[in-house]
């Protein structure tokens, strides 16, 4: 176990990610701390949803995936748990376009603590809840058993949402939720999330800079691969930043 | 030489138009034929069967009497019971052995084994599809036979249980290449957001994977089940072949399909027993149809969605 500052949830030491031999992500080191939304901004390809696979471990299932240097979440290395499901099962993931099981509203909810051996109506308490805090309930309450594909693109990316909450999760990783969201509902979930860092901590992937300026307090700017800057995100847009590059990107002058 | 389009070019005929045009009319033609052939099959093994549904048959003994004696000098007898049994028997104990094997072998297959294996075992699984049926027979009457009395100490090995293994194996290929095909149709995403949640690889498989696959499954299952049905030579050979009510899985019993193929070289064209036959194979013809029209329309419901 590394000992880390009580404050860091995930510390990322020398991280390096590879595809067979390209190495995608190279020697990032960042501390994320707890109970804050952390952004990570950088154009196409720089390795941010990589980050997130090796943060949860989905590397295992991806052929030819290899992660070096350590991930420690809560002091403990997540290549060190030995298992697996139940450090994914504390990581809820939300992909950038909503992957809505074919399950009903309900059933997509539900799966998660049912695959924990939950049941009625312990099971209603907790999708309630989960669909309010991802401000969806009042949209779907009347269709529970609907097919969770059939609700519109937004909401679907809300059900992910209540899904992912639904783990009682202590990290959250959102990669570039808003993708396939209208502004409107971009703004909604934006507060839910500013809500939600009270309790839990947020990793926030995202490609929209001024959204990473909304939310987080801290913010990482990769590029191809490299984690060139991580500070106060206020800093990146208006303070001192030690690497040019990165005003360059969230200014918008890049290329 | 100018290459400016003028109107004429648009009623020119040229090599593409042409070649779209024959391609259109061989492609129609092609569909239009098997259509016409299993039309002409129908109507030839109706015509043939029709004699004897609208003179001889006594649809009450048709159907209820386990007595199949059309060559009887005395009293010929047509009741099917038995050969429906036997059919059934055959078909429901080979479902019973190959359903869960080719499920499980096309869960193994379709979401564990990857590579090489995964590569070899779907060669080595479409190989035994490909194993002609008097093969299967072969194996029936000279291995499994022996075999059975062996280890059963009973008299003859020839039974429904030879004849329901040996139809079990000659399923299950299929069956598990049709529901391995289901299982490959469920989008990634659906293992991705399952596996991040922390669920197993076998809670993706029953909670996720199985029921996204539901259809293909039942459509894989029910095609096996009309394999069965029609199998002929392998179970002629297997089965023992004698009409009995069966009431163990040591009782030989006889299959309608290995009844038409058996009975109608003794056969005089036209005559009853003939016709009878034929009647036999109408049923067949319809049963069979039946199962694969209810595949048809299960897969259908999984494109609906
Ligand atoms: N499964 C994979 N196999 C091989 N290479 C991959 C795989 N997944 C991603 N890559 C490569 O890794 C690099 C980083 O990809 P990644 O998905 O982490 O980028 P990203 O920062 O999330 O980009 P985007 O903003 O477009 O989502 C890319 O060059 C990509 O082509
Ligand atoms: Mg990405």
């Amino acid at each position: 176990m590394v000992a880390t500052s009580t404050t860091s949830k995930v510390s990322v030491r020398d991280l390096t990610i590879r595809y067979g031999q390209n190495a995608v992500l190279r020697n990032a080191s960042f501390e994320i701390p707890e109970n804050e939304i952390f952004g990570i901004i950088g154009p196409a390809g720089s390795g941010k949803t990589s980050f997130l696979r090796a943060l949860n471990r989905m590397d295992e299932f991806t052929p030819g995936m290899s992660v070096d240097g350590s991930i420690t979440l809560d002091g403990k290395d997540v290549q060190t748990w030995r298992n697996l499901y139940a450090l994914r099962r504390r990581i809820g993931v939300v992909f950038p376009l909503p992957v809505g099981l074919p399950l009903s509203v309900y059933g997509n909810v539900a799966l998660s603590p049912r695959l924990r051996g939950m049941k009625r109506p312990d099971l209603d308490d907790i999708v309630e809840r989960c669909l309010r805090r991802a401000a969806l309930w009042d949209e779907v309450k009347d269709r529970l058993d609907a097919l969770g594909s059939l609700l519109s693109g937004g909401q679907q990316q809300r059900l992910t949402i209540a899904r992912a909450l639904s783990q009682e999760p202590d990290l959250l990783l959102l990669d570039e939720f808003s993708i396939a969201v209208d502004p409107v509902t971009t703004m909604r979930i934006e507060d839910v999330l500013k809500e939600l860092k009270k309790e839990v901590t947020i990793v926030l992937v995202t490609n929209l800079v001024q959204q990473a300026r909304r939310l987080a307090s801290r913010t990482a700017f990769f590029l191809n691969g490299e984690c060139v800057e991580v500070g106060e995100t206020e800093e990146l847009f208006t303070g001192t930043v030690q690497d040019q590059r990165t005003r360059d990107y969230v200014e918008g002058r890049f290329g | 030489m100018s290459t400016v389009i003028d109107s004429g070019d648009a009623d020119r005929l040229d090599a593409a138009w042409w070649i779209d045009r024959i391609v259109k009319v061989l492609v129609f033609a092609g569909g239009i034929s098997a259509i016409v052939f299993i039309l002409g099959i129908f109507a030839f093994v109706t015509k043939e069967g029709f004699g004897f549904v609208l003179k001889d048959m006594d649809v009450v003994e048709f159907f209820t009497s386990p007595n199949w004696r059309p060559t009887s000098d005395t009293k010929p007898t047509h009741g099917i019971l038995a050969l429906l049994a036997g059919t059934a028997s055959i078909t429901g104990f080979a479902m019973l052995i190959s359903v869960p094997f080719s499920l499980g072998a096309a869960i193994y297959i379709g979401e564990f084994a990857t590579g090489k294996t995964r590569e070899t075992l779907k060669v080595l699984v479409e190989m035994l599809a490909a194993i002609p049926s008097v093969v299967w027979g072969f194996i029936g009457l000279s291995i499994m036979n022996p075999l059975i009395i062996d280890l059963f100490d009973v008299p003859v090995g020839l039974c429904m249980l030879n004849a329901g293994l040996i139809l079990g194996l000659m399923a299950a290929p299929i069956m598990t290449t049709i529901a391995e095909d289901a299982l490959k149709a469920v989008p990634d995403g659906y293992r991705e957001a399952a596996e991040a949640m922390g669920a197993t690889r076998w809670q993706v498989i029953w909670k996720v994977v199985i029921p996204a696959a539901k259809n293909g499954l039942v459509a894989a299952v029910l095609l096996g089940v009309g394999r069965g049905f029609g199998e002929t030579m392998a179970v002629l050979m297997a089965s023992g072949h004698s009409i009995n009510m069966p009431e163990g899985v040591f009782d030989p019993v006889r299959a309608l399909t290995a009844t038409i193929a058996a009975e109608l070289g003794e056969t005089v064209a036209g005559d009853t027993h003939y016709q009878a036959l034929f009647t036999l194979g109408i049923l067949l013809f319809a049963v069979t149809f039946v199962i694969n029209l209810t595949a048809d329309l299960v897969v259908r419901g999984i494109r609906k969605k």
